[in-house]
């Protein structure tokens, strides 16, 4: 199975070399032809696993309880100014 | 030949919660930048996202106001896409089996009414908020609004004209608004609508359909409609194709641009979150909830017909929201003697001159109470309605009560003494029992005269002229 290295990497937004993708190509098609050896299991009339563990999702009630922790969360963060995230131009 | 247009729309509605859609976060609007994230809601490695309980309950409210099924098992996917105000790279959304499914809407048109199909209602989360301008080749993100629960209303390509789907918005943000389930406030960006916009040939199947985005007031949504219609039909009667493409709407210059390019192909990769186990809900959670629907508008509409005798006109103008509703339920209630003429001077005049003011029934300076007050001097003729048009002026200058303008004015009507002495011997000729009876000592029915009289003669006589007369008059058949 052939995968497209470029459009691949495209979404996940990652910058490949020439080279890089002419290696790639095959490792990440093998990979693919692997998974799709799960194709070949007859699933007819099996639902769907939306789910490893049959347990429904447990809710949270509609109550504040977090509090501003700017400071702390946004020491990570490469650039920050007056509080907001600053990030490479996004063009609208 | 004709063209038929084909609309379908995509509201997105911010779900009115007190906290987000995943974690413990507030959702309160025009908070400091950033002051109201946390790890989950800031797509930090290692988090679990836990669903707001509210934000499921208000969009099976919706789904039941629509007619539509509620699904006891629903699923969250997520959706992949990069951009900056998308911290976690995907967005939680429902894609396969969404919560609510099959509902419709019922919308006036030119042609009466009209069923409008509702696809699906699904919950997902909203993403930080970018800014651009005046700034030098960096973009500022703010997260407080990541993760904000999120209605998305999807209709059926059911409308076939601008009207028509504003008529469905409208209609829908009144729905949206009695139920209380979102502040639908589109300013604020919390009822955001997309356009699928198509022509044909009427009979032929469905034309290629350009998304339409940026539409946030009514006026604009038609605006962007119209015109892509008209660039659709052009394009096509040139020997051109319509390319299935995302358009973006520039109010300043009344056209639709295309993204493309910018966008590239979106490839969404949807896929299960395997951080959210299957959403159940009971029946019994399904009746629970619908046995607390509110008044919608069209019950609201229809009582005001049959409990206050309105025109469908004047019901319709004060169902439009549940805040003017309430003002004249308490404004009938106030003046219960005629509840059309209340409906007449709230419809005609009080919100007429509230448009003028800029302002809205909430902070309207004439209260319900006060505007009743107005209308008792119409209808104990102390003033015209002519000259209470005059009051109602001043009332909203000065936000004083009738009865103090018309004091301060002169406009009361001269009261007369005989008269009110005439109207009270006709009273008490026509009630010998009664009048027996109050002389034997029952003290009670002095009150019952006093209503009398007043009835008589319509609330004009002065009351406490009334009660000194009647004591006097009364006193002389002892």
């Amino acid at each position: 199975m052939d995968i497209d290295v470029r459009k691949t990497a495209m979404l996940a937004r990652i910058a490949l070399t020439d080279a890089e993708a002419a290696e790639l190509q095959p490792q990440l098609s093998s990979i693919l032809g692997y998974i799709e050896t799960l194709s070949e299991v007859n699933t007819e009339g099996v639902e769907a696993t939306a789910h490893p563990h049959d347990t429904a999702m447990p809710l949270r009630a509609n109550v504040v309880t977090n509090s501003n922790r700017r400071d702390a969360l946004q020491a990570v963060a490469p650039k920050i100014e007056s509080g907001l995230y600053v990030v490479p131009k996004v063009i609208e | 030949m004709s063209w038929e247009v084909v609309i379908g729309l995509e509201v997105h509605c911010q779900i009115n919660t007190d906290t987000k859609a995943f974690c413990g976060c507030s959702t309160a609007f025009g908070a400091e930048p950033n002051t109201q994230t946390c790890p989950v809601c800031l797509g930090m490695p290692g988090q679990l996202p836990v669903l707001n309980v509210l934000a499921a309950e208000k969009t099976v409210l919706t789904g039941l106001a629509i007619h539509a099924d509620i699904n006891l098992e629903s699923k969250f996917d997520r959706k992949n896409y990069f951009y900056p105000d998308l911290p976690k790279g995907y967005q939680i959304s429902q894609f396969a089996v969404p919560l609510v499914e099959r509902g419709h809407l019922n919308i006036p048109t030119a042609d009466g009414e009209k069923r409008i199909g509702i696809t699906r209602i699904h919950m997902e989360e909203d993403a930080g908020k970018s800014m651009h301008e005046g700034l030098d080749g960096v973009s500022h993100i703010d997260l407080n609004r990541s993760g904000v629960p999120l209605m998305e209303i999807v209709s059926e390509p059911d409308m076939r004209s601008s009207d028509e789907a504003v008529s469905y918005l409208k209609q829908l943000h009144q729905l949206i608004r009695f139920l209380d389930v979102s502040g639908a406030d589109m300013e604020k960006g919390q009822f955001r609508c997309d356009a699928n916009v198509s022509v044909r040939h009427p009979g032929e199947p469905f034309g290629t359909r350009a998304e339409l985005k940026n539409l946030n007031s009514f006026r604009f949504i038609k605006q962007a409609i119209d015109f892509e219609v008209i660039r659709q039909i052009e394009l096509i009667e040139d020997g051109g194709k319509v390319v299935q493409e995302t358009r973006l709407y520039d109010s300043v210059k009344g056209e639709t641009r295309s993204m493309r390019g910018k966008e590239e192909a979106h490839d969404y990769r949807y896929f299960p979150e395997p951080d959210l186990p299957p959403l159940r809900i009971s029946q019994q959670e399904v009746d629970s909830i619908r046995a607390g629907m509110p008044e919608l508008p069209e019950q609201l509409r229809q009582r005001f017909e049959t409990e206050f005798g309105l025109s469908p006109y004047d019901a319709n103008v004060l169902s439009q929201t549940r805040e003017l509703a309430d003002y004249y339920e308490s404004l009938a209630a106030a003046h219960p003697a005629d509840p059309k003429r209340a409906a007449n001077w709230l419809a005609n005049e009080l919100l007429g001159r509230l448009k003028e003011a800029g302002k809205d029934i909430a902070d309207s300076p004439i209260s319900a109470h006060a505007l009743a007050g107005l209308l008792a001097r119409i209808a104990d003729d102390t003033i015209s309605g002519k000259i209470a048009k005059d009051v109602l002026d001043a009332m909203m200058l000065s936000g004083k009560d009738a009865d103090t303008i018309i004091e301060e004015k002169g406009l009361k009507q001269v009261t007369d003494s005989g008269a009110i002495d005439g109207i009270i011997e006709e009273i008490l000729d026509a009630n010998p029992e009664q009048v027996q009876g109050y002389l034997d000592g029952k003290d009670r029915l002095f009150g019952f005269f006093v209503g009398q009289v007043m009835k008589a003669s319509r609330g004009k006589a002065n009351p406490a002229m009334v009660n000194d007369r009647l004591k006097e008059l009364l006193a002389k058949r002892g």
